[in-house]
Formats: structure tokens, sequence, C-alpha cells
């Protein structure tokens, strides 16, 4: 990304020849970024391709058809990830909340490192971790069910709970609050009436990482749900690993909706004043 | 009830869920690194580096290279949707960075092993361009392919934060920089990266460690030899139910992240006091 140098070098009134490395640079990027998604969409309806075709030989839905077939288990793979990341919402903010409240108001001690704490699930590798809970979750008959791999999730999704939640708690103004219990509001009446309003668009967002890192999760459900609880993730793999493109592409592509979806409209949940407050 | 107690009461339900469902679980992996047989020792590590020295390597030097590349990426994202002039340039990129950011890694394997390929779109625009003829279409599907995967999928993450952080810099000091005659390349190198440089890291250190655990990009894009650590977590349980051996490259790759993890510690309680 190259810095242009400053208005003075413009060739004329209307005519800004800044345009051509600008363009070719925003152009690459473009490319960079939107290329590998249009081989993905290619993909999803080539009937028969391979090497050394540049495009697909025959074009056609009939893996689509294939997918989505009632007795196709892609119908249950969606339905289980959507179940799993909306439970998993639900737990990680019952558990965020409080926590971000406190530590973004509270005085506490070891604050910086409980901060940290939550970074562990990330800060570590995680697979021989989901192996041994795997074990664990087997002697408790947590294996292979939906709520194993909600606690799996909830655990790896804290991280971005917490954290954002603090940071939104921390954007409010305190005097707010401090306000409210000056009139009479109770501690409970001032957080639900008065802080939790404000720090509604960031907790939102915080859900939706939440939401997204679930649907995202690979490794633990591997270990954990499959082959009890199939996934779109893991039927992603098994499909690409067996060389079947179509099918991983489309899973892909279900996958995919949903994060764009939310990268368009991030912005609107997470205020730079919020952003500017993470990890801190 | 005093405040302190209160405080640890609120946050103590979250913390239990960490400790029990992924402290608890880490302590018995790193117990089992060492437990050779019925006994313990040192047995699990000889038989890593004896394996996997080459993969240790490749994992710290591909990890190391992302994070390189993609702090570098988000700083110049950040850099100019904070100090770039033109409204409508700025506008575009601003639209443009973030679409892989939340497109899930497992994803970013497949679409990344299509767009790489040998008949991927990558050789087909290029041949199409005439840059290359298409006897020199290569597969990028190598130790290449994991870094591209890597910097396309974190970088919009990191430059978010960045960017974010850059944002709320007060724009006075920016201004007087400008008005006094400073490059807008010093501005960012001399003004706003120090300033951002916490934002930067935690973004960073959060990418590096994201990246020594993603097992899917490396078992789509390379899965043979020299691949990264995950990879061979995976086949010695899988291939062998060896939990000895994976434990101890797990305990290897835990050595690596927390190293990292303890450098932005220290940075961070240093800057808290």
């Amino acid at each position: 990304m190259s810095i242009e140098a400053s208005p003075a070098v413009h060739a004329g009134p209307g005519l800004d020849l800044w345009w051509i490395p600008r363009g070719i640079v925003l152009g690459l990027i473009a490319f960079v970024i939107f290329g590998p998604l249009a081989n993905l969409l290619l993909w999803t309806v080539a009937e028969r391709w391979y090497f050394p075709h540049a495009l697909p030989l025959d074009y056609g839905f009939s893996y689509w058809a294939r997918v989505f077939a009632p007795r196709g288990n892609a119908m249950e793979a969606l339905a289980n990830s959507l179940t799993v990341a909306g439970l998993t919402v639900v737990v990680s903010l019952l558990l965020a909340v409080p926590a971000g409240y406190a530590l973004a108001r509270l005085r506490l001690p070891f604050r910086a490192l409980i901060l940290v704490a939550f970074l562990i699930p990330q800060a570590f590798p995680n697979l021989p971790v989901y192996v041994n809970v795997a074990r664990l979750f087997y002697q408790l008959g947590l294996n292979g069910t939906v709520p194993g791999v909600v606690l799996v999730h909830v655990t790896h999704g804290l991280v971005y709970a917490v954290w954002i939640a603090t940071a939104a708690f921390s954007a409010v103004d305190a005097e707010l609050e401090e306000a409210a219990r000056s009139i009479g509001a109770g501690a409970l009446r001032a957080f639900m009436d008065v802080t939790l309003p404000l720090a509604a668009p960031g907790l939102l967002a915080s859900a939706i990482f939440v939401f997204l890192e679930s649907l995202d999760e690979f490794t633990g459900s591997y270990f954990v749900g499959a082959p009890d609880v199939n996934m779109l993730p893991l039927l992603l793999y098994t499909a690409g690993a067996g060389g079947n493109y179509q099918v991983a592409s489309i899973t892909a592509l279900l996958l995919l909706v949903p994060s764009i979806g939310f990268m368009l409209v991030v912005e609107r949940f997470l205020k730079s004043d919020v952003l500017s407050k993470v990890g801190r | 009830m005093p405040l302190p107690f209160l405080g640890l009461i609120l946050v103590l339900p979250a913390l239990a869920v960490i400790l029990l469902l992924f402290v608890v679980p880490l302590a018995a992996s790193v117990a089992g690194a060492f437990e050779v047989g019925g006994g313990f020792g040192f047995g699990n590590f000889v038989k890593t580096f004896e394996l996997y020295t080459l993969d240790i390597v490749f994992t710290l030097v591909i990890v190391a290279l992302s994070t390189a590349i993609i702090g570098a990426l988000a700083i110049a994202i950040g850099g100019y949707l904070t100090l770039g002039e033109n409204p409508r340039a700025v506008a575009l990129l601003r639209w443009l960075y973030r679409w892989p950011m939340f497109i899930p890694f497992i994803v970013v394997g497949q679409v990344l092993r299509t767009f790489l390929a040998k008949n991927g779109l990558m050789n087909n625009v290029l041949i199409g361009a005439g840059l290359i003829d298409p006897l020199q279409a290569a597969s990028f599907l190598d130790w290449r392919g994991i870094v591209i995967a890597f910097v396309w999928k974190q970088t919009p993450f990191v430059a978010l934060l960045v960017a974010g952080a850059m944002a709320s810099v007060d724009r006075g000091t920016l201004e007087a920089a400008r008005n006094l005659g400073a490059s807008r390349v010093r501005i960012l190198v001399e003004i706003l990266v120090p300033q951002v440089a916490g934002t930067l890291m935690v973004a960073l250190v959060l990418s590096f460690v994201t990246m020594m655990s993603v097992l899917s990009v490396p078992l789509m894009i390379n899965a043979q030899s020299p691949t990264m650590i995950t990879a061979d977590i995976a086949f010695r349980i899988n291939a062998y139910g060896d939990y000895g051996v994976a434990n101890a490259l797990g305990l290897v790759s835990l050595v690596l992240s927390a190293g990292v993890a303890v450098l932005y510690l220290r940075h961070s309680v240093r800057e808290r006091a």
C-alpha cells in the first residue's frame, strides 16, 4: 500500500493521475480477495473440471440437488451447526456479561491476569486439549452430544465474549450509571436501564463473534462431536478429503454467507470507541 | 459486600469454565507428554525431536513469517484509512479489506486449495495475462499456500483493530505534524504506530496463537512432509493412537505460543503498573 504524495502533484482539476497507482493497488487487492471466492463459486456449479482445463467442462446444479436432498446429511449438518452456535451464544453471554461488567467497572485484584486468563484457550494449542476433553466427556457421557460440543465452543469463544463485553462496558460513561444511582435507582436497576442498553451494540457484536467462531470451529467438533453430531465444517472436511470439491465448495458457501453478512455490518455494532478498548 | 468480592463472584463462573474445560485438560496433556509406559520420562520427546524437528522449525518459520506480513499489511491498511486524503479511495479500501475476516479457516482452506491449485483461477489469470505459459503453471499448495492462507484470513482482523485504534488517535496532533511538513509515511511510522503499539501487539499475539492451533489449513493445503505441528498431532492420534508423542508435540507448540504470550504479558503488565 503506497501512501500518495501531496495533492500538489495533481495534474489538474477533474483529472487525478494518482488514480493510476491507486487503481492498480486497489485492483490487486480486489483480485486477491475476490479471485479465490470466484473460484469457489465456479466449483459449486462445475459438473466436470480437471487440469489442464481453465474452466469447468460442464455446468449444472446436480451437486446442489445432492446436497439438499431430504436424505442428504447436509441439512442435518446445517441444523446441528445452527443449534450449537445459538446455544453457544446464549451460554457465552450469560457468562461474559457479568464478567465483562466486573472487569470494566469494579475494583478487581489481578485484573490483568484475569483478562489474560480468557486468552488461554486461544493461546495454547487446542488439539491435545480437545483430545483430553473428549476423554473426560466420554466418562461423563457428554461425548458425541450437542451440550458437549456447546461447552467446547463456549470455552473457545469466551475470549471474544469477555474481551469485547469488557471493552463495551468500558466505553459506557460511568457517570451515567452514577447519576442513575444518585436519583435513587438500585445497582441492578441502574445496570439494566442505563449501562446494559448503552453497551448493547458492543454486546451484540460479541454475540455475533461467538456465533461465527462456533460455526467455524473444526478441531473441537471433530474430537468431541464426530461422528454423532455432524456439523458443516466436518461435512466440508470429509467431502474435500474425499476429492468431492463440489460438495465441499457448496458447504463452504453455506458457511460463507453468514460470515460475509456480518462483515458488511460489523462497524455498525463495533464503534471505534469500543474497538480501541479491546484488550485493555 | 465489599466490592472486590462482588467483582470476583461475577467473574468466577466464566473463569471456572476456562479452568475446568481448558486448564485441567491442558494439564492432563502436559502430564501425558512425560508418560512413558507406566512411568514418567523423556522418551516421548526423544521420539518427537527424532521425527519432527524439521516440522517444528517449519511451523515456527511459517507462523513467524505470516505474523510479520500480517503486521506490515495491517499497518499499511490502517495507515491509509487514517491518513488517506482521497475519500473515494479510502472508502473503497475500507469496503474491500474486510471481506476475508470472518470466513472460517476451514472455508479458507477449501477456497485457497482450489484457487492456488495448478488449474486454479490464479494460474489461469496469469496465463491469460500472458505472464507465464501453461507449462510454467505450478501449484502453490505447499508452505507458500499456508502462509497465503494465514495472511489472507488474519490481515483484516488485525487491520480492523489497528485502524480502530488509529482512528481514536488525536487528529490535532496528526494535523499539526502535517502542517509542520511531515510526510504521511513519517507520521505513520513516528506518531501513529507507536500510539497503537498496544493494540497492534494484542492483535498480532492473538493471530500468532490462532495460527499455531489451526488444524484445517495445513491438513487441506499441505498435508505432505514437512507440515505443521497440528497436522502431525492429528496424524499421531488417528494413525497410531500415540498420545505420548502427540502430547509432547502439543507441549512444544505450547512453549512456542507461550513465549509470545509472555512477551505480550510483560509488555502489558508494565504498561498498567
